[in-house]
């Protein structure tokens, strides 16, 4: 049996159980006890626990000095308080200090209204800040995907935990001391010239306004207006499934044909659906894995495997990064957005009639790592990209509201054809698993030529780091791995370069929870619940379509017939498929 | 070969920058010269403690002790002293008070009220020859506890010996050592926590130059308690003679088998390695020294966990300062009861200080918890000098509190200090005199915790800053009355919410001159006036006609042509150009310019 623990805070009797925080306990007993620099995303294992801003101080009978909450663990017999005078007078005089060597530029912030300082001096109704003096002054800094303006950093380190603990991609870290003390790339180094992968999990976490997305909506807005432009979007999977936290609607509420109806309200002129990319991703995917498969089980033996998924462009960052000496692992199937901005700017402007130049594809993501992924040289013709800008879930949500739209009144609206139509395998790419899982669909039929019953493998869902399945492809035992968040993908990869992988087929975003969990999308505040609810979304979603299996969307099909050939054919390959290059920036001692 | 004479000639850091291998190789030529080189030994030591004398040499068996030495004077020590037995009178020490020369070290008041245990072999011994330690009964603590005591006995003879930390924080060591022993694991860590970072303290230093098997001892002993087979020493790069004198120790410790496999036939095993820090004060900390050896930023963690329990590399690990370790041998040889009879009544044992500031004696001292500050400052440390008032005396380092006049018969120890509202720290200990501003003090201090904080919370990162400002503030004559609340909650809230120690401590210096000295900072505030003639910004230079002939010298050398006048006339000063550099004063024959 649990071992548990009574104490006493604020008159209230509390058991909990042994190793519970004070603040866990408090909070569960109905006294919200006010913290900053903590985060704890339970279902992820992901916690932040410096303890190092002291607003969640507390007073301990029989301590000396308070206790922070966050970080104190409840004993037998304790008395715990948490509004004398002294700790009301020590939580206030601290958040004075952080306000007061922080811009207080509210108004103009692109956090205001979602940030958590702005909040918390809300709540302790701070009306002045009594400390005058010197402010700490960094440069703000802008890479392709995220802006760092340290001016505003609280120093919580929410962003070094994620970049170190959860991605180990290690960009970000402590740097300097006492009042100099920093986020930094090593040596003050852009991010852009870091390791950065540009996943967008320090912005997904930072509670300031110190880490944001590169905006880009203002672009938007002279595109729609500029009457020789046609604009069509694309709108990834998991942004229907976050997008209405961002009207109040409840976390898991899925929003599709409102967020349709309200970019056709916006002005483009086709909304499309990434997700019929993501079909298309799956020929591609699903065809090569087959193909390497059949080799390898013919007996050739310098057939890459595992293959790795390459929808995800952090991922695609991070092993470019850290693994360059096995980028032929990797899938070359190029992400759902770059397939797309290849179709929609080749096959669909033909048949629309619009030239290339006057075609402005835009994407809607949920993905921070999608804005330099679209930049990228490889995915431009003659200069011109195929996906002229990404823009985050929380951009479009701020773009509906300057657009005068009442979003939650909105009638649904179905996308439009033929790039709008999708499957239910295309929809559950938005959460980690979803890939592998429409893969299966897809390449059990293909591979046994029988109909593939029930669609649902529920072994490869939910939010556990790493999940592993052994599906029968017809007499054929596949080994599936799925990693979520990139330090589970690096436990994956150093099995492979150790050569002790046991996988066929892995597929790796990452974000935790896939992109649900992305950087661009709604904060989740801390709250893992949220993203597992927008996980289920998806999956409701999926279960609601007529058609669940890739390769049986028809416009998937008319398009090969039509225009592509054969999946992994010379046009596929030419317009689908990428390559991946060293990035790598260890020093190697010649 | 046995010597009929040995001469000791301090090899501390301070000494040798004052040239004392010189002074070994002259007096080693010149006792060649004269066929003595046999029967006379010259010994580099560790540190004698009377920095202020040095460089220091001692004559054995007679205890002869020789100040300020040059090499110059080795021929004549070994002509007259050696040769002819007729003491240099001129290089002996003089009482400051009495005006006469004291010979023997044993009559000096610097010593006669020192009670050396940790400082035991200090200056007595060569640092580099392990026969010394030994025949000093050094390792007779290891072999018994190896051979007669099992772990927890040897636990349980610290406890009762009532020995506490000597690192800042006075946590009873024999505690610490039950709790590491307690945790299970397959490996345990012996730490000597040697990042010495108080401004003016170098107890630490010296112990390691001048018996660094004191420490390596203990840290074995340390282990066969725990159950730890691994020791780690964390020590400033900065000490590059410790770091020298500890790698020859731990080389001969190994030679001798008394670290290793099977230490003295036991089925023991002990070995120890260094680890350098860069020199960062919160480093220090015990949690944040052990992320600085693994490598990660040196900055602390939330305790509990206690590194008793998951320290380095997550494995049971005990942190003990080094002046901590140098008193476990003599605990173990003479026993708990011997030295819980020295001191008061929580605090056992004796405390080395770094005593500076304005006082005659500077240097090291090791006295009996139990002693007051009149004794340290007045018998040990020989008074204020140029017979100058004192004003207060602060202890404990740049975390530590000043004491005032009234504190002066306190007994020092862990308790008394604390409630006197400073604290024992590592045993920094500086006195001033009339001439000290408290706000300047207050500020110099803050100004260095400001600069050594990691940065990590929020009361230590911004809340230092802020109390630096404010008094900065005060000391240019810009300070309000609200400031004085200012600091003092804000003093307050950065003691009860910091994160470590550090912090926890920082804001002493500002409360403790508020308590003791507030009609200093009222005077700054309300007259802006710094009474002491500190605060650079708070004077002015003033001329007084009646004294000026106007001979323009002061004029003349004048940085930045500030003063006005002609020749024999009285010369004025333009306050708005004078950067108050002193020169003109300086210059003056006549006495007639003055600070106001």
């Amino acid at each position: 049996m649990e071992q548990t623990i009574k104490l006493q805070i604020d008159h209230h009797e509390v058991e909990v159980p042994k190793g519970t925080s004070i603040l866990d306990a408090a909070r569960g007993t109905g006294i919200h006890v006010p913290s900053l620099c903590y985060m704890n995303l339970q279902d992820m294992c992901i916690s932040n626990l410096p303890a190092s801003c002291r607003i969640c101080v507390v007073e301990v009978e029989g301590r000396r000095n308070l206790a922070p909450a966050c970080a104190t663990r409840c004993e037998e017999g304790m008395k715990v308080r948490t509004t004398t005078a002294r700790v009301m007078n020590a939580q206030r005089t601290v958040l004075e200090l952080i306000l007061s060597d922080h811009p207080t530029d509210c108004l103009v912030c692109p956090k205001s209204g979602n940030c958590d300082l702005q909040a918390m001096a809300v709540r302790l109704k701070i009306r002045d800040i009594p400390f005058k003096g010197e402010r700490s002054n960094h440069v703000k800094e802008s890479s392709p995907s995220i802006i760092r303006d340290m001016s505003k950093c609280i120093y919580c380190r929410r962003c070094e935990m994620m970049c170190n603990k959860v991605q180990t991609v290690g960009a970000l870290t402590a740097v300097n001391r006492g009042f100099g003390a920093t986020i930094s790339p090593a040596f003050g180094q852009p991010l852009s010239e870091s390791e950065c992968t540009y996943c967008g999990q320090c912005v997904a976490v930072c509670p300031v306004g110190a880490l944001t997305e590169n905006d880009q909506s203002n672009r938007l807005l002279d595109d729609l207006a500029n009457p020789a432009k046609t604009v069509i979007v694309q709108t990834a999977p998991a942004v229907r499934a976050a997008l209405g936290e961002e009207f109040d609607l409840p976390a898991g509420t899925a929003v599709t044909g409102k967020m349709v109806a309200a970019l056709r309200e916006m002005g483009f002129d086709k909304v499309f659906d990434t997700d019929f990319a993501a079909d298309l991703t799956i020929m591609e995917e699903g065809s090569e894995l087959l193909d390497r498969l059949t080799r390898f089980l013919g007996g050739d033996k310098r057939v890459a495997l595992p293959i790795l998924t390459s929808c995800c462009p952090a991922w695609v960052n991070f092993f470019e990064h850290y693994f360059p000496d096995i980028l032929d692992i990797p899938s070359s199937a190029r992400s759902p957005q770059q397939m797309f901005g290849s179709i929609a700017k080749s096959w669909w402007a033909r048949q629309a009639g619009v030239k290339r130049e006057d075609l402005v594809v835009v994407s809607i993501m949920p993905c921070l790592a999608k804005k330099y992924e679209c930049a990228r040289d490889e995915f431009k013709v003659d200069g011109d990209p195929d996906v002229n800008y990404s823009l985050t879930t929380r951009e479009l949500a701020s773009l509906i509201k300057r657009y005068n739209i009442d979003f939650n009144a909105l009638p649904d609206a179905d996308f439009d054809n033929p790039m709008g139509e999708s499957t239910g395998a295309g929809v559950i790419f938005g959460t980690s698993g979803g890939v592998m899982e429409a893969a299966l669909r897809t390449a059990y039929e293909l591979h046994t030529g029988k109909t593939l019953e029930n669609v649902n493998f529920e072994s490869v869902r939910g939010m556990k780091g790493i999940k592993k399945a052994t599906v029968d492809l017809g007499g054929f035992e596949l080994k599936i791995g799925i990693a979520h968040g990139l330090g589970n993908a690096r436990t994956l990869l150093e099995e492979i370069r150790e050569k002790r992988s046991e996988y066929h087929a892995i597929e790796i975003m990452a974000c935790p929870g896939g992109c649900i969990g992305g950087g661009g999308q709604p904060l989740h505040h801390g709250d893992s619940a949220r993203l597992k609810a927008r996980s289920n979304a998806l999956y409701a979603e999926d279960a609601g379509k007529k058609s669940r299996k890739s390769h049986e969307n028809p416009y998937i099909i008319h398009l090969y017939e039509e225009f592509l050939g054969k999946p992994i054919g010379e046009k596929a390959h030419h317009l689908l498929h990428t390559s991946y290059f060293n990035k790598s920036k260890e020093i190697i001692e010649q | 070969m046995s010597y009929k004479m040995h001469v000791l000639v301090c090899g501390g850091t301070g000494c040798r920058a004052s040239n004392s291998l010189g002074i070994i190789a002259k007096l080693e030529e010149a006792l060649k010269e004269n066929n003595l080189a046999g029967e006379v030994q010259v010994i580099a030591t560790g540190c004698f403690g009377f920095c202020e004398q040095g460089p220091i040499v001692k004559i054995m068996p007679d205890n002869t002790f020789y100040t300020r030495v040059t090499p110059n004077d080795a021929a004549e020590i070994v002509k007259e002293h050696i040769i002819k037995g007729r003491k240099v009178e001129r290089l002996l020490y003089k009482d400051p008070k009495q005006q006469a020369s004291v010979s023997d070290s044993r009559h000096m008041g610097f010593y006669q009220k020192q009670l050396r245990v940790a400082l035991r072999n200090c200056g007595f011994i060569d640092p580099e020859n392990i026969e010394e330690y030994i025949s000093r009964d050094g390792y007779a603590a290891l072999a018994k506890c190896v051979s007669e005591m099992t772990p927890q006995e040897v636990v349980n003879e610290i406890k009762l010996s009532g020995l506490r930390g000597r690192g800042g924080g006075g946590f009873p060591t024999g505690l610490k050592w039950e709790f590491a022993s307690k945790y299970q694991s397959d490996q345990k860590y012996v730490v000597c926590n040697a990042d010495e970072g108080d401004p003016g303290a170098f107890m630490d230093r010296s112990i390691m130059e001048g018996d660094p098997h004191s420490v390596i001892e203990a840290m074995a002993i340390c282990g066969y308690s725990i159950g730890a087979s691994k020791g780690l020493v964390y020590i400033r790069a900065e000490y590059p003679l410790a770091i020298q004198r500890l790698k020859i120790a731990l080389q001969q410790a190994r030679e001798y088998g008394l670290l290793g496999e099977g230490i003295l036939g036991s089925d023991f095993s002990f070995s120890i390695e260094l680890r350098y820090g860069a020199g960062a004060f919160v480093c220090g900390e015990e949690t944040a020294l052990i992320h600085s050896m693994e490598g990660a930023r040196g900055e602390p963690t939330m305790k509990p966990p206690f590194p008793a329990e998951a320290g380095y590399l997550n494995r049971p690990t005990n942190v003990n300062n080094v002046e901590t370790l140098a008193n476990i041998p003599v605990i173990i040889t003479k026993g708990a009861n011997w030295f819980n009879k020295i001191g008061t009544e929580r605090s056992k044992g004796t405390k080395v200080f770094a005593l500076a500031g304005k006082i005659n004696n500077v240097g090291l001292i090791e006295v009996p918890m139990g002693t007051t500050l009149r004794e340290v400052i007045y018998e040990i440390g020989g008074g204020i000098k140029h017979g100058k008032r004192f004003k207060a005396v602060q202890t404990g380092g740049p975390s530590g509190g000043c004491l005032t006049e009234k504190h002066l018969d306190v007994p020092i120890d862990f308790d008394n200090l604390l409630a006197s509202g400073s604290m024992m720290g590592s045993g920094g200990m500086i006195v001033m005199d009339e001439d000290d501003c408290m706000v300047a003090v207050a500020k110099f201090y803050l100004d260095f915790t400001v600069e050594e904080s990691c940065g990590k919370c929020t009361p230590c990162r911004v809340g230092n800053k802020r109390l630096y400002e404010i008094l900065d503030k005060i000391s240019r004559g810009n300070g309000e009355m609200e400031d004085i609340d200012r600091l003092r909650n804000l003093g307050k809230v950065i003691k009860d919410t910091a994160l470590c120690g550090l912090g926890q401590t920082s804001p002493n210096p500002v409360l403790s001159t508020l308590d003791n000295f507030l009609d200093e900072y009222l005077v700054h505030i309300n007259a802006r006036k710094c009474p002491a003639g500190r605060c650079k910004e708070l004077l002015s230079y003033v001329i007084d006609p009646q004294l000026c002939i106007g001979c323009t010298l002061c004029m003349r050398t004048c940085p930045t042509e500030a003063i006005i006048g002609e020749r024999k006339v009285p010369h004025t000063i333009d306050t708005d150009k004078c950067i108050k550099c002193g020169t003109c004063v300086e210059k003056c024959k006549f006495k007639a310019i003055s600070v106001r």
